[in-house]
């Protein structure tokens, strides 16, 4: 599966590239997080709860970063199990754009993505759906902490 | 039997005297059963399609909350009891046979598809059998799952035993002169065509409750079962090698099967294993998931046919190669069902003079697939009435015409076949014209014509199928690979004061036996229809029987009641010579009583079976007392119902749905003992080849997961798909029972697909549209429609 989408952020690219490499504060974003620990310089363990149509599942499993490239972007990988709901892998490449004449930076992603179990037999029609409804809440509670940082 | 004037008799359409606890809700399923100190039984299963298990780590589920045991593979091992067996087997084209790799209860090393099961969880309930399982920790080392079936043989290898990927190579009838027949042929017709995957989709799913009884060291099996005495069989023989007399296997009311309960499958099997090992009875119930996941698919095929016409449009030759998918594990009858089942009904209504098939069964990470209504005859059915409407469209004639002038003449018969069977009779000419009248063929074009004013393509198209069931005889069956006998049990036991109770080895999971087999015994003994009662589905009663499978209860189980019954009468009348004091041969049955002929004096029934329980005046000295008689009646030929049926349609270009406007059946299965019941398996069949036709597709993806694991995905038939079906009956009887009845459970499944995707193949028609894969979604037939308009405007 495959997910391509991208936000324009009002903020410069260094900004956003600190936050994205700021596990505390991406935690803060992720309100289905549950935990979000950094075990090296590329590597962070997580544990999400999610619901994905009829399901409500908590994941673990590990992060991987790649392709470090400052403020430019990364490459998350990562695969997480959901017990008997099955079990999810996939990748991210996240780049950053900035616009120097509106000082905005647009974050774009491919995701691509594997399902196993329950989740693709029950769900698999649901997580395109369910994947933009996270990543717009994500967006917007990421935007809107930082903005709330500027004005404290 | 030509005289039937009795209401409750054969040809009476009786309501179906089961029907008051099914449409009461007092039906007594596997799961409704529950036993003292019972456990559940929950089982972990793949999420993966393909990988070796480097390990499994179960001891946080040992420890959860109300778990009494967790058991793995090796468990299974250890206690070296034996997995499910193939029941059927054929030779390949290299002088090999069937490669069977072992299929274990749970998975041993490996993993090869999505639902595998890999641990069973035994706790006090569901919900804690299910926490555990998720404390499960396996740790897999995935490999490169197989699913395209056609291209199996280049994947990974998924059994040792299998090399590549390839079950069997098989081949029927004799392919030089099919060759040879296409060479010279003045046309020849080439089609390929895809039958699609399908679940069987039973109302019930599948459930098992074993018990073991230490002091008397057997087991009980409560199962969903469409053969008790099988499973019995393969459990005791082959997976426990324990004494059959150490199992009861009973299969209480089965709310459907469509052939997927024929098999013994791996979650009943470590039932009854567990239940010895904690000393419980063990209960496991499919959810609807499961059911999706590891209830045997049916169909799966791919098949390139070739048929050859000469100068007159008459048929020479048919070369059909086809490759069909079997999944991960040989099920029971995988095999037979697209080589025996499929291969020997090619020749179809048609005197064709050579025919050739060749038939590749692969191994894929899919579930396995068996049979499910009609089994490798609807995929023989759908090939040929394709080709058949493909063939009659390009060389001009319409289909009807095209059909008739190739059909066996009705005095061929008994015919020959190129592929193994002989039609014993049959007409085909009848039900092809009463079809076409029953929907008015005559006139479609003008119907045609209106439905274009309404912006609706209207389209109509048939299928005249033929169908060999009632597998038969076991000396043939067995020497075509099959491993067990296909002859049907029933024992008929007069009880005192005349009632009568009827034991058969065949099994009701939704036909109607209970009403079928009491009209026969009733009709023949000329008693009142309430005084038969019909046992079956528990082998402690019941004599060893071979179930109900393949549209056999009538013409097997019914024939068997029928010859149990004739030594009933036979032992009467000499029992009412005796107490008439005359000669045996002077004795009539007639009505229910023994009348000495050209005299007034008679016995009824009722006093002859009193006699013969309180033989006080009775011939002890010639004649055992007691009035019980069985009959095993093993078939000397299958048996053939044929027919037509012809599909309506409207199309709306806007949308691509198919409205299913008309439809006319008319089918020959022999005599009818209840009509009703004949005309709602009809119907029933129907509805499940328009579920196929038009929107069925069990889909996995390229990783082997399936996409299509519930209802919101796998789209059923409604009440409002179907429209009011036109019913009808030509009748050849069955020249070798004595009922002369043939099947009908499985025709209309067999018969509709073919002629819905001809109809909407002829809507389309105009658009230049001369292909369409089912099921014609309205997504497909869309684009199909659009298609045609872009390559029109270009």
């Amino acid at each position: 599966m495959e997910i391509k989408d991208s936000y324009e952020l009002p903020l410069s690219k260094e900004r956003v590239w600190a936050a994205l490499n700021d596990e505390q504060f991406l935690k803060k974003s992720i309100p289905w997080c549950e935990k979000l620990e950094r075990r090296s310089e590329t590597e962070l363990a997580a544990e999400v709860k999610l619901k994905i149509g009829p399901m409500s599942t908590r994941f673990t499993g590990n992060i991987t970063l790649s392709d470090i490239d400052p403020p430019n972007g990364y490459t998350i990988t990562g695969s997480g199990k959901g017990g008997i709901a099955g079990a999810a892998s996939g990748s991210a490449k996240v780049k950053l754009i900035e616009d120097k004449a509106t000082l905005s930076t647009t974050l774009s992603y491919e995701v691509s993505a594997q399902v196993k179990g329950k989740i693709a037999q029950l769900g698999s029609r649901l997580i395109q759906s369910t994947a933009k409804k996270l990543s717009k809440n994500f967006f917007g509670s990421f935007v809107k902490q930082l903005e709330d940082m500027d004005k404290s | 039997m030509t005289e039937v004037t009795k209401i409750d008799g054969i040809g009476s359409s009786v309501r179906r005297t089961e029907d008051k606890k099914f449409l009461t809700g007092k039906g007594r399923y596997t799961d409704d059963i529950n036993r003292p100190g019972q456990v559940q039984a929950y089982f972990l299963r793949s999420d993966v399609a393909h990988a070796e298990i480097k390990s499994i780590d179960t001891k946080a589920a040992q420890s959860a909350p109300g778990v009494v045991g967790v058991f793995t593979g090796s468990d299974i091992a250890a206690d070296k009891v034996g997995g499910p067996i193939c029941g059927w087997v054929v030779p390949c084209r290299d002088g090999s046979s069937t490669k069977e790799p072992p299929h274990p209860l749970l998975a041993q090393g490996k993993v090869r598809f999505v639902g595998d099961a890999v641990a069973v969880v035994v706790a006090e309930t569901m919900e804690q059998a299910k926490s555990a399982a998720e404390l499960i920790d396996v740790d897999y080392n995935e490999l490169t799952p197989v699913v395209d079936f056609v291209n199996a043989d280049e994947g990974a290898q998924i059994h040792e035993e299998v090399p590549n990927n390839c079950y069997f190579d098989w081949e029927l009838g004799d392919e030089s002169a099919t060759n040879k027949a296409i060479e010279s042929a003045a046309k020849v017709v080439k089609l390929s065509v895809r039958n699609n995957r399908l679940v069987p989709n039973a109302m019930e799913p599948r459930s098992a409750l074993a018990e073991y009884d230490s002091l008397d060291e057997s087991y009980t099996l409560h199962t969903t079962s469409q053969n008790p005495h099988l499973t019995r069989l393969v459990l005791a023989a082959f997976m426990f090698a324990i004494p059959e007399s150490k199992l009861r296997v009973i299969a209480p009311d089965v709310g459907g099967g469509f052939g997927s309960k024929i098999y013994v499958y791996i979650e009943e099997a470590v039932c009854v294993w567990a239940s010895k090992k904690i000393g419980r009875p063990v209960k496991w119930t499919a959810d609807r998931t499961q059911a999706f996941l590891t209830d045997c698919h049916g169909r799966d095929h791919v098949n390139d046919v070739q048929l050859a016409l000469d100068e007159n449009n008459k048929i020479i030759g048919l070369r059909v190669d086809t490759v069909c998918n079997l999944g991960a594990y040989l099920s029971a009858f995988s095999v037979v069902v697209p080589t025996i089942l499929h291969g020997t009904l090619l020749s179809g209504q048609y005197d064709i003079p050579a025919i050739y098939t060749n038939v590749k069964g692969m191994a894929t990470n899919t579930v396995n697939v068996d049979a499910y209504r009609g089994a490798g005859r609807p995929e023989a059915t759908y090939l040929l009435e394709r080709t058949m409407e493909t063939a009659a469209k390009e060389v001009g004639m319409d289909p009807a015409e095209f059909r008739r002038i190739n059909f066996i003449p009705k005095d061929a018969f008994p015919y020959q076949t190129q592929v193994a069977l002989q039609y014993d009779i049959g007409d085909y000419e009848p039900h092809l014209d009463k079809a076409m009248e029953m929907i008015d063929y005559s006139n479609f074009e003008k119907r045609r014509a209106e439905a274009a004013k309404r912006g609706m393509y209207r389209g109509i198209g048939m299928s005249s199928y033929i169908e060999a069931c009632g597998l038969a005889p076991s000396a043939v069956v067995g020497a075509l690979g099959g491993r067990v006998g296909q002859w049907e049990s029933a024992s008929v036991r007069v009880n005192p004061t005349g009632t009568i109770s009827v034991f058969t080895g065949s099994h009701s999971h939704g036909q109607g036996h209970a009403t079928t087999f009491a009209q026969i015994v009733a009709d023949k003994l000329g008693i009142p229809m309430e005084n038969v009662e019909v046992i079956h589905g528990d082998t402690d009663k019941t004599p060893f029987g071979m179930g109900s499978y393949g549209s056999r209860s009538l013409a097997s189980g019914g024939s068997a009641i029928s010859k149990a019954v004739d030594k009933i009468i036979n032992k009467s009348k000499k029992i009412a010579a005796h107490l008439l004091e005359a000669s045996e041969d002077d004795i009539d049955f007639k009505d229910g009583k023994f009348v000495v002929g050209g005299t007034d004096k008679e016995k009824a029934f009722g006093e002859i079976a009193l006699a013969a329980y309180v033989p006080h005046n009775y011939p002890l000295e010639t004649l055992e007392p007691g009035l019980e008689e069985n009959a095993f009646y093993d078939p000397t030929n299958f048996v053939f119902p044929s027919g037509t049926h012809i599909a309506e349609v409207e199309i709306d270009p806007a949308t691509g749905v198919v409205e299913v406007v008309d439809w006319a059946a008319c089918d020959d299965f022999g005599n009818l003992v209840n009509p009703m019941i004949v005309e709602g398996q009809v119907h029933g069949g129907i509805a499940q080849g328009i579920g196929q036709a038009l929107l069925e597709d069990a889909h996995y993806d390229e990783n082997g997961q399936l996409l299509t694991a519930s209802y919101m995905d796998y789209c059923m038939p409604r009440a409002d798909d179907l429209p009011s079906f036109k019913v009808g009956y030509t009748n050849t009887p069955c020249t070798h029972n004595d009922l002369g009845v043939k099947g009908c459970g499985e025709a209309g499944a067999i018969a509709s697909p073919p002629a819905l995707i001809n109809a909407v193949i002829d809507a389309l028609s105009p658009l230049g549209v001369t292909d369409m894969s089912m099921p014609a979604t309205p997504q497909k037939v869309w684009k199909a429609i659009q298609e045609s308009q872009s390559v029109a405007a270009e």
